[in-house]
């Protein structure tokens, strides 16, 4: 057994959240506790106590005793929904915050980049922050001063490098930050998101510039929402949920297992009649929301390509005539991509009588590459009022599948939507 | 676009590069444990990463005369422009005595510290809020933050003296063997600095509180410290206890160091360097000791 690179024990981060509800309850109540409070929180702050100085506040576990090691070569990728803790794990290990219990015990040099830019300071040039920046992530100068020219080439931002970076395109403050990072030659790499931001052709580069870090022995620790890159790069998945270390195995298992809790999350019809933020007279409204997968099932896994429907159920609270009924296809971006209705297809709807009832959209073949789309409902009188509008209230996940039969899959990161489609060569 | 190259075609390819033992039991090893926090002050590590606290300075000198017009020059101006009014209303006006020399070497030899630890006092306790991007997203040993702009007002105090130094020429004042105690002066008043910017810095992190309180501070701070009128004002008895502000044991020391006033600051040094070491090493570990979650709080 040789020594981990990483080895995480009992790992936890609490943080102490105020509880918005305990207002005071009149002014005089209002008055003692500002004069009161200034007290209280000098004493709090002179202990030391600084995480939490307000009087009624709650602990939340943002990482709850996780353990794991991580061997001197291996590439493992950090999986978990949004806020399930896989940030705060990389914080934890790249020592940016403290962990409230729990140790970790890191063999190896750490080059950690962890969201967009890492560490430049605004005011400076590109050519200043790249000592700064090298300095940080533990490079000495003469170091910095022979892989100079390597990591500006690897940036492309020559022309810039006596620009202050506060005036940098974010695609070019990333560059750079990365160009930084991967040049430090860091035994142990903790890379988290930075995918989701760059054009396509840098996303490569950096991609491949990990994997040459895994091919000369070094370990990555990698985060990402990019099913397709974790599974092409990492050979081993933790997979965090809640705080706590749910699965920790081969990647595609996990991923597999990973990818099934989410699509319950959203497809198995969620319930709408509480949401407050939606316009329209009320006199219908939505109160269900439900996508049904190729085999009829309701929160099965919505993969490109797929035959799904999606069923919406609504009341209607007073007699209208000739409703419309539509669904709004936006990207993450909010770019419109469809907006399929029941008056665009031609439909003569009936007059509804105060009561319940639903109404379903099947698409034949979703043609969407994979990522997350946000449906807004609507429905109408068309021209004359609006009876209920649910702005993208709802996330319609879209999993990759190998639709052409390549083996190659398709990806999310060659737009929004794919053909059905074949292609033919000849030779003259 | 080469998108064909972008194409991820295989997923086998990551075998992992083996490391031997040896070559493992070389790398370097960082524990963290929650329960194991010593009284370590991480000084070691402060000068590991002493290129950091080098970058951190030089970028605070540039950064704080980038987009001015006379640069560096205000290091010299502000000081020298104190002079002048404290020299027209204090010395002319009032007719503070000043312990023998000219009024206005008399106060300068004052400001000249004075300006050091005010600057440095300010911009120090900013530190921790103006690197907050920075301590959100990468580690480096915290101490740097507010030490880096302490170590550029350094710099800033070079160019002072120098005025100071023409201006005794200008006088003709020879401080004698008197000047030996500049060196220990300059770094009493260094500790003093440092000491009060890491409370500041420390504190700043969660109240804001601290970039209305410190100019205020600073203003009161400059009265209670003998800089536009001299210590001897005040019965002998009552000197010490004066002292415990330790910016006037730098400045009556400052005094006694290069213009030769007769004042004898022994006893108010003593009693000031006392002070500042306390101020040091207590701002030195509740910094420590907060440190830990400026990342979440900031």
């Amino acid at each position: 057994m040789t020594t981990p690179a990483i080895q995480v024990r009992e790992l936890s981060k609490h943080y102490l959240i105020s509880h918005t509800n305990d207002r005071p309850t009149s002014l005089g109540e209002k008055v003692m506790r500002s004069a009161t409070n200034p007290f209280k929180r000098i004493k709090r702050v002179l202990s030391g106590d600084t995480a939490g100085a307000t009087d009624a506040t709650e602990v939340f576990k943002a990482l709850d005793r996780v353990s794991f090691d991580i061997q001197h070569g291996e590439v493992v990728g950090l999986l978990g929904r949004n806020g399930a803790g896989k940030s705060t794990t990389l914080r934890l290990l790249s020592r940016i915050t403290e962990p409230t219990h729990g140790s970790v015990k890191i063999t190896g040099r750490v080059g950690s980049l962890l969201e967009v830019g890492t560490g430049f300071h605004p005011e400076l040039t590109g050519r200043e922050n790249i000592f700064l920046n090298g300095a940080i992530l533990g490079m000495r100068k003469h170091e910095i001063t022979e892989r100079f020219d390597e990591i500006v080439a690897f940036s492309e931002v020559e022309k810039f490098l006596d620009t202050p970076v506060k005036r940098y395109s974010s695609g070019m403050y990333l560059r750079l930050a990365f160009a930084v990072a991967a040049h430090v030659d860091p035994d142990i790499l903790l890379v988290d998101e930075v995918l989701a931001v760059g054009d396509a052709e840098f996303q490569k580069k950096c991609l491949s510039k990990m994997r040459d870090a895994s091919h000369s022995g070094r370990t990555v620790l990698f985060v990402s929402h990019n099913m397709a890159a974790v599974e092409n790069l990492c050979s081993r998945a933790i997979w965090i949920d809640q705080g706590k270390l749910r699965e920790d195995g081969p990647v595609k298992d996990v991923i597999a297992n990973y990818l099934r809790s989410y699509a319950t999350g959203i497809g198995e019809g969620s319930d709408l009649s509480n949401i407050t933020e939606r316009e329209g007279t009320g006199d219908v409204r939505f109160t269900d929301i439900q996508v049904v997968d190729k085999d009829g099932e309701p929160g099965g896994v919505i993969r490109s390509g797929d035959r799904i429907k999606i069923q919406l159920q609504y009341v209607v609270n007073q007699a209208v005539n000739e409703p419309h009924f539509g669904i709004d296809f936006f990207t993450g971006m909010g770019t419109l991509l469809a907006g399929p209705s029941t008056w665009a297809s031609g439909h003569t709807t009936p007059n509804l009588q105060p009561g319940r009832g639903m109404v379903e959209l099947e698409i034949e073949m979703l043609n969407l590459l994979p990522g997350r789309y946000y449906l807004s409902l609507w429905a109408s009188s068309v021209g004359k009022q609006d009876y209920d509008l649910l702005d993208r209230c709802t996330v319609l996940e879209v999993e990759g599948a190998d639709f052409y039969g390549s083996g190659r899959g398709i990806d999310g990161r060659w737009g929004v939507m794919f053909f059905p489609c074949s292609w033919k060569m000849e030779t003259r | 676009m080469g998108h064909a190259q972008a194409m991820p075609t295989d997923s086998s390819d990551t075998a992992p590069g083996g490391m031997t033992e040896e070559e493992i039991a070389k790398l370097p090893v960082l524990s963290i444990d929650s329960e194991k926090r010593g009284l370590s002050l991480g000084l070691s590590e402060l000068w590991a990463y002493r290129d950091v606290l080098y970058y951190l300075t030089h970028r605070d000198l540039l950064v704080r005369y980038k987009q001015t017009l006379i640069g560096a020059s205000w290091a010299i101006i502000q000081p020298v422009m104190t002079m002048v009014i404290f020299t027209l209303f204090f010395g002319k006006l009032a007719k503070i005595p000043s312990d023998g020399v000219p009024y206005p070497i008399f106060s300068f030899a004052a400001l000249v510290p004075w300006s050091f630890f005010a600057d440095g006092v300010l911009r120090g306790s900013q530190a921790t809020t103006m690197y907050a991007e920075m301590i959100k997203k990468v580690y480096f040993p915290r101490l740097a933050m507010p030490l880096a702009p302490l170590l550029a007002r350094l710099i800033d105090m070079a160019l002072a003296f120098a005025v100071l130094l023409c201006m005794m020429l200008y006088y003709d004042i020879n401080p004698g063997w008197h000047v030996l105690w500049l060196p220990p002066l300059v770094i009493l008043a260094f500790v003093t600095s440092l000491g009060t910017t890491l409370w500041l810095a420390a504190l700043n992190v969660q109240f804001r509180d601290v970039r209305m309180a410190a100019p205020f501070m600073i203003q009161t701070w400059l009265f209670i410290t003998p800089i536009a009128y001299p210590s001897s004002m005040l019965d002998a008895k009552w000197q010490v206890v004066y002292a415990m502000n330790p910016m006037a044991g730098v400045v009556e020391g400052f005094r006694w160091a290069l213009l030769g006033t007769d004042t004898q600051p022994g006893a108010m040094i003593l009693v000031s360097t006392a002070v500042a070491v306390l101020l040091l090493v207590s701002g030195a570990y509740y910094f420590r000791k907060v440190e830990r979650t400026f990342a979440d709080v900031v």
